[in-house]
């Protein structure tokens, strides 16, 4: 079946009843995205479907024909990193790191359909994300960070978020 | 000639009519008091009175989220229109400092407040009726040594006439009948407990009892089933969902401590009220649960043998095998879903509460709509704060209406013998819309207050 990920269509090979999670990192090479629990207790695992953080090792594809699809990998890259990808790097937001792909993919959700969520909008929304190192304070700093990048980045859309 | 004295006649009738019915709505007002000093009231009958406003649950309705504990100004949408929660803080401008014992125990017999208005049934008096003098006095000593917190709640918002409380006085003389709860002498001393407490201050039929048309319970189908906050609360009577019959151990086992190993975890309101009930002694929860099950009645031979059966099926374990080759017409995408998203915890065996429901057990599934079980898939099990609690992620943003009505045509065939639901789809737009509102929490419920009864704010 066909997949839309990061603004590309990918003809994926797997079961239907697969779950995202493992076609984004064994079909697709997209490694953004952890296997942290498998129960969609710990949020590792989390991405981005027509805008809404969702867990993608409880999401069978079956769910997602024509839906759009977005890991960090969608956000930026390594040498022009989007607004959400720049903030976890200014503020070193990140202790072992497995847990800051799904962080970033559930706040870049949140400030995407609310770019001015307050501090506990933030804060809330974040609960089904854990950390395991205590990084919580410098994630909550970057995702502020990136509350007002994301402005900017819109007024300017050249240096801002990679459009795919 | 005739004719006109008839008129005069009916006038007069219609005239003395009025002023009877005047007469009866027409309640005077109990005179103010100074808020009386914290020492006027025993130590022990104020932690009496926590126990008992646990029992009432009264900080559910009287306590804002988040926001100061009996201060009250909560949303309350009926089917008639919005109502806002009273502050009951003893602050004398805005809550009831300045209500007697004597005020207070006329507001829970007769629905009446202070000011002599008539309450809106939104607050249960027709069960708080049945609370004894006693009781009240506790309840008043615990409301009246709370934090004072000046709050005003919006003005309630009902259209023509029900604004006008004096119509309240008709809607009483129909439906409500005063009076603390007399014991009924065919019955022995815990069973008439467990009813004072079910049908009195517990107030379960305000839920578990369908209403009529002007919203009062149905008297004739007590404890049948009824609706709380968009969830169905389940029938208590002979009509009761549940797959494995209910006992008095099991109703004592569940109640005590918010799940049983048979029929899972109380969650939306009813989590709120296991955990509320966790002050109370473990014979009063035995009361209750006797009660219950005497409503609930000897199950008929089938259902026992049914319920037996299953409990032994349960025992050997899920039944995963026979799912994956199933690719019938509802099946197919059905079974796909709840493999991949439902039964890695709903199948891996571990135990209650924290494992997921073998789902041959559940109310939920086999309930006669489909309202919870939508419910639970959109919106799942919020983590309680700073507590351990049973979890369960919600599937709003991954499923589509059409795609919950496959998973749950899956569930309902495969896992019940019930028959399939028809209005999922519609159901779950409008749940999503809001057009049916759903109050979400967590399994323990109390998100309502700083603490579980709201006795101590931080």
């Amino acid at each position: 079946m066909k997949l839309n990920v990061n603004g590309s269509t990918h003809e994926v090979d797997a079961d239907p009843a697969t779950p995202l999670l493992y076609v984004l990192r064994n079909d697709l090479e997209l490694n953004a995205a952890k296997f942290g629990c498998g129960l969609g207790q710990c949020g590792a695992c989390t991405v981005m479907v027509d805008g809404k953080a969702i867990f993608s090792c409880l999401t069978p594809i079956l769910l997602l024909e024509g839906r759009e699809i977005k890991t960090v990998e969608g956000l930026g890259t390594i040498d022009s990193p989007g607004p959400m990808q720049q903030a976890f790097i200014e503020e070193q937001a990140a202790q072992c790191g497995y847990c800051i792909p799904g962080m970033m993919m559930r706040a870049q959700a949140l400030l995407q359909s609310k770019p001015d969520a307050s501090d506990a909008e933030i804060q809330v929304t974040l609960e089904p994300n854990l950390c395991r190192c205590g990084t919580h304070m410098r994630i909550l700093k970057a995702v502020k960070r990136a509350r007002e990048l994301m402005k900017t980045a819109a007024m300017a859309p050249a240096s801002g978020e990679r459009k795919v | 000639m005739k004719f006109g004295r008839f008129l005069t006649g009916l006038g007069a009738l219609i005239v003395v009519g009025v002023a009877g019915a005047f007469v009866y709505a027409w309640k005077p007002e109990i005179a103010p008091i100074k808020p009386p000093e914290r020492a006027s009231f025993d130590q022990t009958l104020i932690e009496h009175g926590a126990k008992l406003a646990a029992v009432g649950n009264c900080t559910a309705c009287h306590t804002n989220p988040g926001g100061k504990s009996f201060a009250g100004g909560l949303t309350i949408p009926t089917p008639f229109g919005t109502i806002y929660s009273s502050n009951i803080t003893p602050d004398a401008e805005t809550g009831i400092g300045t209500w007697s014992e004597a005020a207070f125990q006329r507001a829970m017999r007769d629905g009446v407040g202070r000011k002599g208005v008539h309450l809106y049934p939104a607050f249960p008096y027709d069960h708080f009726t049945n609370v004894s003098d006693d009781d009240n006095r506790a309840l008043y000593a615990f409301l009246m040594t709370r934090q004072p917190v000046t709050a005003t709640p919006p003005p309630n918002e009902l259209p023509f006439p029900l604004n006008v409380r004096l119509v309240l006085a008709g809607w009483k003389m129909l439906f409500f009948r005063d009076g603390a709860y007399q014991a009924d002498a065919g019955q022995n001393e815990e069973w008439n407990r467990g009813a004072y407490l079910v049908n009195g201050l517990g107030h379960c039929g305000a839920c578990h009892t369908p209403r009529n048309s002007l919203g009062a319970e149905k008297a004739s189908l007590h404890l049948a089933g009824g609706e709380a906050e968009g969830w169905s609360a389940f029938a208590l009577d002979g009509s009761s969902s549940a797959p494995v019959v209910w006992d008095k151990d099991s109703l004592y086992t569940y109640l005590r401590q918010g799940w049983h190993p048979d029929h899972g975890v109380a969650n939306g309101p009813m989590g709120e009220v296991t955990g509320n009930l966790g002050l109370l002694p473990d014979s009063d929860i035995r009361a209750m649960a006797t009660y219950i099950a005497s409503i609930m009645g000897e199950p008929s031979a089938e259902r026992r043998a049914n319920s037996d059966k299953l409990l032994e099926e349960i025992k050997s374990g899920p039944i995963t095998s026979a799912i994956s080759n199933d690719q019938s017409a509802s099946g197919g995408k059905g079974a796909a879903i709840y493999q991949a998203a439902c039964a890695v915890c709903h199948e891996n065996g571990r135990p209650q509460p924290f494992g997921g429901l073998d789902l041959r057990l559940s109310s939920t599934v086999n309930a006669p709509d489909a309202q919870n079980a939508i419910n639970m898939v959109l919106y799942g099990l919020p983590a309680a704060s700073g507590r351990t609690s049973a979890i369960m992620p919600g599937f709003a943003d991954v499923l589509t209406n059409n795609q919950l009505n496959d998973l749950l045509g899956y569930l309902r065939q495969h896992f019940t013998d019930q028959a399939a639901w028809t209005d999922v789809v519609q159901r779950a737009a409008d749940t999503r819309t809001g057009k049916y509102h759903v109050s979400v929490r967590p399994s323990d419920g109390i998100e309502r207050g700083p603490s579980n009864i709201g006795a101590e704010d931080q």
